[in-house]
């Protein structure tokens, strides 16, 4: 009895990881297939193994230009999330009045602030501030609307560090500032790169905020340059899923190495609003 | 702890201080006069010129918007139920299962680190009539899949709601796992005892343990459900023919092709209302006394 039902479990598992495996494993298939194999072999295996399709969509796709711009933007997200969020998650680790708690509920209602609710009055201000098609001004957008979630992430982390530490520091003469980054930062680097991890992802996946912020060609981020690309390759599967194979490669790789990083951040990002 | 007097307090709020301004900048007052832009007629660059409710009198006339409406409900309705049963019996047998449920999990979350606009080529590929799927299936003699999903006014929002779910419902599995992990082992072990099996175990044991994480993730999925954009604009912009429009989709539309920013504020106003409802639902549920 005990053996039918684990027989069955197993098989129900390995169906529905089939389901989410199989699709992925064809599109590295596809992405080493040219045309003519397509027609006739759309899913298995590739026998032809064409390697022209990566050069290719790293042309066609500009990845040449695209990838430097959304790692600039990657960089500016994490650097000034790091600054703007660690600092709050800092002073509202260290305070328990009534403020810190007023700023706390404020971050909760700005997460539960819908996209669609700022995204047009947004557009026009940045628009007259000079602030559409810069790389750096999105970056502003994306560390606002990732404040919530590294600032409870990070405060939750902050939290259980002993204020010792810093006195230490300030009875060394450490300013403020100085205990922050010489102190602070490096005792709760797990936390921090959790949320810088976090916050990678989110911005190299980012589509609607980019694709409404940045016109210009020279400054489109991977994802929308890639959607763009595979709308005009139509149906050229090899190149596309090259091109796709190109821009998740990096994730899936940081993903492996930090598994259990990415899935704490993520989660925790989710159940905390 | 002398050092953290007083004196201390008032240095400690200057680091807060950038953060709110950020935040105000890009968020808080941006939403604010969202309300304002709600009532007046506005192309986006001119003056907006103050109509007061005309916007939203001139919404419950557009039928565009009850189609959007609708397929919000659709979607809802999907997103409640499809992947939450998948979640749900997924992290029960995973619980159960010793060997290799590490990498059933990490197989199972992986498409939901996936980039949205990748996830569509996947699915544009596997789902294309002529050289996907359903061309396979058709040539081994199951003509029915042979089809077009994506560009069928019937089928386009299904399969774009499939399409998501499909990236989505890894989340809400490893979410439950979390929360199933964190019941006491020696109630598992006392229902054991008791003759549990894998059916009551899951009514008497799981669903009541992980309440509060299913309750959150039903409001939040409920939230969400109104803001999804991303997959309904990369696979079909809301056709064919209007078939597949979502609020969201509409309110990018009129904002930024058809320059009716005025109109397209008053819309995403209504979206925020409807979460605003789903959260006030919530609230009123939890002072009621339910322990969520």
């Amino acid at each position: 009895m005990k053996k039918k039902h684990q027989i069955i479990e197993y098989a129900l598992i390995i169906f529905l990881s089939c389901t989410a495996f199989l699709p992925i494993l064809t599109l590295i298939f596809n992405s080493f297939k040219g045309p003519k194999e397509l027609a006739t072999n759309p899913f298995l295996f590739p026998k032809d193994f064409i390697l022209d399709n990566f050069p290719k969509a790293w042309k066609i796709g500009g990845y040449g230009t695209t990838v430097p711009n959304t790692l600039f933007l990657v960089i500016c997200t994490v650097i000034f999330t790091f600054v703007f969020a660690g600092f709050a998650a800092y002073a509202l680790s260290r305070s328990k009045d009534r403020w810190s708690n007023v700023v706390l509920g404020y971050l909760f209602v700005q997460a539960t602030i819908p996209i669609y609710l700022f995204l047009i009055p947004l557009y026009f201000l940045w628009n007259k501030l000079g602030l559409v098609n810069s790389l750096f001004g999105l970056s502003i957008i994306y560390t606002a609307t990732n404040f919530t979630f590294s600032i409870f992430l990070l405060r939750s982390y902050l939290i259980k560090i002993p204020v010792e530490f810093e006195e230490a520091a300030r009875i060394d003469g450490c300013s403020e500032l100085q205990t922050f980054f010489r102190v602070i930062m490096p005792i709760s680097w797990p936390a921090f790169l959790t949320i810088g991890l976090i916050v990678s992802l989110n911005v190299w996946n980012e589509f609607i905020l980019a694709s409404i912020f940045l016109n210009d060609p020279d400054l489109y981020t991977v994802s929308i340059s890639f959607w763009k690309f595979s709308a005009r390759s139509g149906r050229d599967w090899g190149l596309t899923n090259a091109g796709a194979l190109m821009m998740i490669l990096p994730i899936i790789i940081l993903f492996l190495i930090f598994q259990r990083k990415f899935i704490e951040g993520l989660t925790q990002g989710g159940t905390k609003g | 702890m002398k050092i953290l007097s007083s004196r201390r307090k008032p240095r400690l709020w200057i680091f807060v201080v950038p953060m709110l301004v950020v935040s105000f900048v890009v968020i808080t007052l941006p939403s604010l006069s969202a309300i304002y832009y709600s009532l007046t007629d506005w192309n986006g660059i001119s003056n907006p010129k103050f109509i007061g409710l005309d916007n939203y009198v001139r919404m419950l006339e557009d039928s565009e918007f009850y189609t959007a409406f609708k397929n919000n409900f659709i979607w809802l309705a999907l997103f409640m139920t499809i992947p939450f049963i998948f979640a749900l019996s997924a992290a029960t047998i995973l619980k159960n299962i010793n060997k290799g449920s590490f990498l059933y999990r990490t197989i199972l979350f992986l498409p939901y680190i996936f980039p949205s606009v990748v996830t569509a080529n996947i699915w544009r590929n596997i789902l294309n009539p002529r050289m996907g799927l359903g061309n396979f299936l058709g040539d081994m003699g199951l003509g029915t899949f042979d089809f077009g999903f994506l560009g069928n006014p019937d089928t386009a929002l299904l399969a774009v709601a499939f399409i998501d779910m499909w990236h989505f419902w890894g989340f809400l599995l490893i979410l439950f796992i979390t929360a199933m992990q964190s019941i006491s082992k020696d109630i598992y072990e006392a229902g054991k005892l008791d003759g549990t099996n894998i059916f009551t175990e899951f009514v008497h044991i799981i669903l009541p343990g992980i309440r509060p994480t299913l309750v959150l993730m039903f409001l939040m999925v409920g939230i969400w459900s109104f803001l999804t954009f991303d997959y309904v604009y990369i696979l079909t912009q809301g056709g064919p023919a209007g078939s597949s429009e979502l609020l969201s989709t509409i309110v990018y539309k009129n904002a930024f092709s058809r320059f009716e920013a005025g109109y397209s504020a008053a819309l995403g106003l209504s979206i925020s209302v409807l979460s605003g409802i789903l959260f006030t639902v919530f609230v009123i549920l939890k002072k009621l006394g339910w322990e969520i």
